[in-house]
């Protein structure tokens, strides 16, 4: 699962004065106007690479992270169609980092150095993970909204010039289908069970309503516009686009089951047909991504306790280079 | 008949969730799958058990069977009652078990009562890869370096005599072995014994000499670790909140 990337202001304009060879650059973009796909051998600007490397980095990061704190809920599910599911589906999400980490791979960079970027903090993943999943209730908010908000960036992503990325997406998106199959079955169920249970679904819902809006990124007006990953088609759709397209999708949903959003100014539009909502706090949201958020903390120490204490493990490989061969795609 | 069913459903349903606990801190992303797997498999092994047990001898519906009993009516063994630890640990555990699952579920091949059978023809197979992924790790881990090595073989020195628990004969063994249920657990246990001192051979690993598993007997009967209270309270942490309801 994975949000959106965004740019600070700094890397924005490093990026525009990065010089390629300007015949290659023409042929590159020629290429991708025509709507090929860029495969791992073939010539790229310096940038493309970069950003490219950046992106599917935080998105393999998110899909590990991600896996944490439903994880801590799989022993915990009630029932076995609860729990199978439950562990079926943190175990895709894992698949999903392995198979991200893989495309990155051939991009020129290992595993081994992207983990270690997680860990020191260099490379970031999706924020809405540093957020607490406090009751079973969450299973079911995250598994509908969350992975819902997910699904509409990575359905967009899979349409980018990136071969080995956008097939790595649609294998995704094909399993994500059914987590958000599942989880709109267990939100579905809350809502329309005991009062005990709706109360849950509720509560779960009103935290998770801003991470949510915060999932695809700053708003257009304040956010770092690159026309090159526009250009390039890293980046497919705006932070705008994409938020509208998810409440598009979504508010219905939840209203249909009589649960609320904690937002009196969260309606259509009918004449610009775009969604109006209370701004978000994105101070918080700047603070969270810088490291300061209720759970960064919690999840890098339980990535760092799992890469420390399997170290021996890793080591012990007769060739641990086999593992990590560079994929084609 | 009852009991043998009730603790193989318990014993699965236990390192299912005991393995689960490795999804997302394996030492190898494809290990935090591989555990994951392993784990689906076992709980659905439990489920299926549970629900022989309700379908055709009168037991309760598998989520209160499962979700709904007190520590003293659990009858798992021991082995399976102990926290993940480090992946040594539940690497050891999981190539003892599974050899002892693999022959248990192939002896049941023969068993009179029809259920089972078909149970078995399925479950062995899934069981074959759990037994293959122990053994390739085993062997890569026993041959790997110094550590590795020395690791594994203190593992299973902790272990092995633990592992005698999964054979900890019920009240009823007799009737089961005479109806032609179960050939027993003498039976399977002389097989897995062999079987294991092989492949520890081959490992270039050694089976700990002087072994009193008396220690951890007990839990065939109701007398458990003291880890295993605080796994079904988790276990059972959500339906507690809302007993009635379904969730
Ligand atoms: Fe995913
Ligand atoms: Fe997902």
């Amino acid at each position: 699962m994975y949000g959106n990337t965004f740019m600070t202001a700094e890397e924005a304009k490093q990026m525009d004065q990065t010089q390629d060879n300007p015949q290659k650059l023409i042929a590159f973009e020629a290429r991708i106007e025509r709507g090929e796909k860029i495969e791992p051998g073939d010539w790229m600007p310096v940038d493309y690479r970069k950003q490219l490397i950046r992106m599917i980095e935080q998105h393999a990061h998110s899909e590990i992270v991600g896996a944490l704190p439903e994880g801590t809920w799989i022993t915990r599910s009630p029932g076995f169609k609860r729990k199978l599911a439950l562990i079926a589906k943190v175990q895709d999400e894992i698949g999903h980092g392995q198979l991200l980490y893989s495309a990155c791979e051939t991009l020129g960079k290992t595993r081994e150095e992207m983990l270690d970027d997680l860990l020191s903090g260099k490379s970031k993943y999706s924020n809405v993970f540093n957020y607490p999943a406090k009751t079973w209730a969450d299973m079911a908010v995250i598994g509908f909204l969350v992975d819902g908000a997910a699904i509409v960036n990575q359905v967009i992503n899979s349409k980018g010039s990136y071969g080995p990325y956008c097939r790595a997406l649609e294998r995704i998106c094909f399993e994500e289908s059914f987590h958000l199959k599942q989880g709109h079955d267990n939100f579905v169920f809350l809502a329309t069970g005991t009062n005990v249970q709706r109360e849950m679904v509720q509560e779960a819902l009103n935290r998770w309503y801003i991470p949510l809006l915060h999932f695809f990124g700053p708003s257009d007006k304040t956010s770092v516009h690159s026309e090159k990953l526009m250009k390039w088609k890293i980046k497919l759709a705006t932070n705008d686009d994409m938020r509208n397209q998810f409440l598009d999708q979504y508010v219905p949903k939840i209203r249909e089951v009589g649960l609320t959003l904690p937002d009196e100014k969260l309606k259509k539009n009918l004449e610009t047909n775009k969604w109006e909502f209370s701004d978000p706090d994105w101070d918080e949201f700047y603070r969270v991504v810088n490291g300061d958020g209720p759970c960064n903390k919690e999840r890098l120490e339980v990535r760092r306790f799992a890469e420390e204490q399997g170290r021996w493990v890793r080591q012990a490989l007769v060739n641990p280079q086999d593992k990590y061969v560079t994929p084609f795609a | 008949m009852k009991n043998l069913i009730l603790k193989m459903a318990d014993d699965a349903l236990i390192i299912g969730h005991r393995n689960s606990e490795w999804t997302g801190i394996g030492p190898l992303l494809e290990e935090d799958i591989a555990f994951s797997s392993m784990s689906q498999d076992k709980i659905g092994h439990a489920w299926a058990l549970y629900r022989i047990l309700n379908e055709e001898l009168g037991g309760e519906d598998p989520d209160k069977a499962a979700f709904n009993r007190s520590v003293k009516d659990f009858t798992c063994c021991h082995l399976v009652e102990y926290p993940i630890g480090e992946f040594d640990f539940s690497l050891v555990r999981h190539f003892l078990m599974d050899k002892a699952e693999f022959h248990r579920y192939d002896l049941l091949l023969q068993s009179s009562f029809l259920p089972l059978v078909n149970l078995a023809k399925k479950v062995k197979g899934e069981i074959k890869y759990h037994v293959m992924h122990a053994d390739t790790w085993m062997q890569q881990l026993a041959n790997g370096n110094e550590e590795s090595k020395a690791r594994i073989q203190s593992a299973l020195n902790l272990v092995y005599p633990i592992a005698f628990s999964l054979f900890e004969k019920q009240d009823d063994e007799q009737a089961v072995i005479e109806q032609k249920v179960f050939v027993g657990e003498d039976v399977l246990k002389s097989i897995w014994v062999d079987d294991i001192a092989n492949r520890i051979k081959e490992f270039g690993l050694t089976i700990p000499s002087s072994i009193d598993s008396s220690a951890h007997l007990g839990g065939r009967k109701g007398y458990h670790t003291d880890h295993l209270e605080p796994l079904l309270k988790e276990m059972t942490e959500v339906f507690a909140i809302d007993p009635n309801a379904e969730w």
